[in-house]
């Protein structure tokens, strides 16, 4: 039949029935930014937990007041503080199992804590002497990431070879409002849709990307409706109020560990300090907005609730801040010490087995120090 | 005869008024980033320039370094001529894809009917005390991608007047800005700026007779400190700044190397597979006869960027290049 002919024979019809693949409705996200604290769904909360989330928060302000404080002392080389996000690093650590994985960002290194790794060791990369300090695997924390969303798809590809394997393991990576705007977290999400992997994805929109705020980053009704066009559920989530964080991070584990795939969680919270000590953040936003978070603080909010509902003794609370003080004098007194370094290890773990160039750049070093420690004795007598 | 009053500028305002510059001088060029318009960019580089050219001018972008040097490839196509800033050399890798795929090819792929008169500023090297992910020397990366032209400043008037070339070209150009010069200063007159020769044209930074060290950008001034301390030892060297690595001024260097007879090529990034090794064969290739050793390289090791703590021992030091110098058979002269 020629083309002619075909064309003659041909009779226009409606096309073939359409429906959405899947029904969008149940993806889309909560309408506001869903909470416990101070409703009441708080009745319904687990006061135990609630104790143990609030004597964490506690610990994780002193944490990041510790930290920051090291900066000025040059004992780090900078840190990203999370003051204001603790209800979000806190609830992601205690959210998973201990064969779970954690995948965190650079500002995450209270999660990192929370999920039992040495404080000393989280802040290696920002002290300076090594990248990651702790070994992955004895925590199961991938380390800080730095590139952003890169962690992303890493924590896809892993929640999806434990499936494989018959593990049933959960993923929980953790990405910043600007990170959203990356090529890896549409990647990462599109992959985790597919594979139907189980991950959970917690985006802490903390409102900036250094300077950017996030009327700059998207124009979508929220980051969590980003969920809808990949097949994933989206869940947003008052990001200050850790028994929320903590509900719908444990529901999305547990729908992800059940073979329900992942989720996408936006955490509606505030960087309180600066990017990192080194911004200058009255380049860019007013005090008055700081101010309005400030009231909205996540420490303060259950300390509130569980005042409320007699389920803080004075007892708990003090110890609490016994708990924190110890840990940051711990901190303090380990961190002021030099670490010790040798610059050896520069060669150490390139490859598994080492080149031979590698050798001869390592016997280069070795001379060099040898002949520098001979130079200092020399200047010394 | 008026004077104008020469006062000390550091490379970051060079850079900051070659980029005014050449928004007031030409509608078409935007600058775009992270965190370039309200902030002034992580080096502050952008400062004042949404200010004075508007949002639209000077704009930051969402976080997608794909996307922002994706998006400028079709503003060029349309007439613009973008200059987006990569805030760090390691966070220029997502941008990768358009760079080779795109922003490299597409005078070739059009037989010259598109052009892309893109600029891509690239803050890079170590020696800041920057954390893992922010002191990468990738210059090797953009040299192995025929179609980019690559520019490294080591002054600041070269900040100002290379800048200004670049924005100028009607290629694209990865435009490498030494991180740890940014604060280095030198009196420099804003009013009259230099007008530095056109891109690819090396500079000898500081004659001698006895080697030739050839080098660029954050590794300029640490040559010619060698080149101080050398003399103690009773050598004379020559240093080249070749300030562009693509095109490479294969004149300016042979001429040196031939009137000394040797050469150190001295550079941050990784020595096997880096710049070094290029320069060392065409070196070689064009001045072999007048060779009196072997050209050396003084490089970074073969390891992914240290640690801050840890990155002396990485970085190039007076030490190392003058340990090479001592290298070149000078024996066999006598
Ligand atoms: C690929 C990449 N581009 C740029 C940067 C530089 N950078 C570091 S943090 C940051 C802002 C990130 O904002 P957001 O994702 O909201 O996380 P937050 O810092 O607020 O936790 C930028 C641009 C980077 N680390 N990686
Ligand atoms: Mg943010």
């Amino acid at each position: 039949m020629t083309v002619m002919e075909q064309r003659g024979a041909y009779r226009p019809a409606p096309p073939p029935a359409w429906q959405p693949r899947t029904d969008p409705a149940p993806l889309l996200p909560d309408e506001r930014p869903y909470r416990v604290l101070g409703t009441e769904a708080a009745a319904k909360a687990d006061p135990e937990l609630l104790r143990r989330l609030y004597a964490q928060l506690v610990r994780g302000r002193r944490y990041n007041a510790q930290a920051t404080a090291l900066t000025k002392q040059g004992r780090l080389a900078v840190y990203p503080s999370s003051t204001g996000q603790e209800a979000c690093e806190v609830a992601a650590a205690l959210a998973l199992e201990e064969r779970d994985w954690l995948f965190p960002s650079y500002r995450d290194t209270l999660a990192v804590i929370a999920r039992g790794v040495d404080p000393v060791e989280a802040l290696t990369l920002l002290r300076g002497d090594w990248h990651t300090g702790y070994d992955p695997y004895a925590h199961r924390v991938a380390p800080l990431s730095t590139p952003l969303a890169t962690q992303l798809p890493h924590a896809v590809g892993l929640a999806h070879a434990a499936r494989l394997k018959g593990d049933d393991v959960v993923a929980l990576a953790m990405v910043g409002d600007g990170g959203t705007s990356e090529g890896d977290f549409h990647e990462a999400l599109n992959f985790a849709a597919v594979w139907q992997a189980p991950v959970v994805f917690l985006v802490q929109n903390n409102g900036f990307a250094i300077s950017v705020p996030l009327a700059k980053q998207t124009a979508a009704p929220s980051l969590a409706h980003k969920a809808v066009g990949y097949g994933v559920p989206g869940r947003l989530v008052d990001g200050n109020d850790a028994a929320a964080v903590h509900e719908v991070l444990t529901d999305a584990v547990r729908h992800a560990r059940e073979g329900g795939g992942p989720t996408l969680v936006e955490a509606v919270t505030y960087r309180i300090d600066a990017h990192t000590n080194a911004d200058d953040a009255t380049r860019y936003r007013g005090d008055t907005e700081i101010d309005a978070w400030r009231d909205h603080d996540p420490v303060l909010l259950l300390e509130r609730e569980l005042t409320d509902r007699g389920l803080l003794d004075e007892d708990t609370v003090r110890r609490a801040r016994e708990d924190a003080e110890t840990m940051a004098a711990d901190l303090r007194a380990r961190m002021n010490r030099d670490p010790e370094l040798d610059p050896m290890h520069l060669f150490d773990q390139v490859y598994a087995e080492t080149t031979s160039q590698l050798r001869e750049q390592r016997a280069l070093l070795r001379a060099e120090l040898a002949a520098e420690r001979q130079d200092q004795e020399g200047g010394a007598r | 005869m008026t004077t104008v009053a020469v006062k000390p500028a550091t490379m970051a305002q060079a850079l900051t008024r070659a980029l005014r510059d050449a928004m007031a001088a030409d509608p078409a060029v935007h600058v775009m980033g992270e965190d370039v318009g309200t902030l002034g960019g992580v080096f502050r580089v952008t400062d004042g320039l949404a200010k004075e050219f508007g949002e639209t001018r000077c704009t930051d972008t969402p976080l997608a370094e794909a996307g922002i040097l994706g998006t400028a490839v079709g503003m060029a196509m349309y007439g613009l001529r973008p200059v987006v800033e990569m805030q760090f050399d390691a966070f220029a890798y997502p941008a990768f894809e358009q760079l080779i795929s795109h922003v490299s090819r597409m005078r070739n792929r059009t037989r010259g009917r598109m052009p892309l008169p893109i600029t891509v500023r690239v803050p890079y090297g170590g020696g800041i005390g920057g954390v893992e992910h922010h002191s990468d020397s990738s210059e090797a990366y953009y040299m192995a991608t025929p179609g980019l032209h690559v520019v490294t400043p080591a002054t600041v008037a070269d900040a100002y007047g290379l800048l200004r070339r670049a924005i100028a070209s009607d290629d694209p150009v990865v435009f490498l800005e030494p991180k740890r010069l940014y604060w280095s200063k030198d009196t420099w007159n804003p009013e009259q700026p230099t007008d530095v020769e056109p891109i690819g044209r090396a500079v000898v930074r500081r004659t001698g007779r006895s080697a030739t060290l050839i080098t660029y950008g954050p590794s300029v001034p640490v040559c010619l400190e060698a080149a101080e301390a050398a003399q103690a030892e009773g050598w004379d060297l020559e240093v080249v700044d070749l300030r562009s690595l693509v095109p490479f001024d294969d004149d300016t260097v042979c001429a040196s190397v031939r009137r000394t007879g040797r050469a150190v090529v001295v550079h941050e990034s990784g020595g096997f597979g880096g710049p070094g090794g290029e320069i060392a064969a065409r070196v070689t290739e064009r001045c072999f006869h007048h060779l009196e050793a072997p050209v050396l390289r003084v490089a970074g090791f073969d390891i992914p960027y240290p640690p801050p703590m840890l990155e002396r021992h990485h970085l190039p030091g007076v030490d190392r290049i003058l340990d090479a110098v001592a290298r070149l058979q000078w024996e066999a002269e006598g």
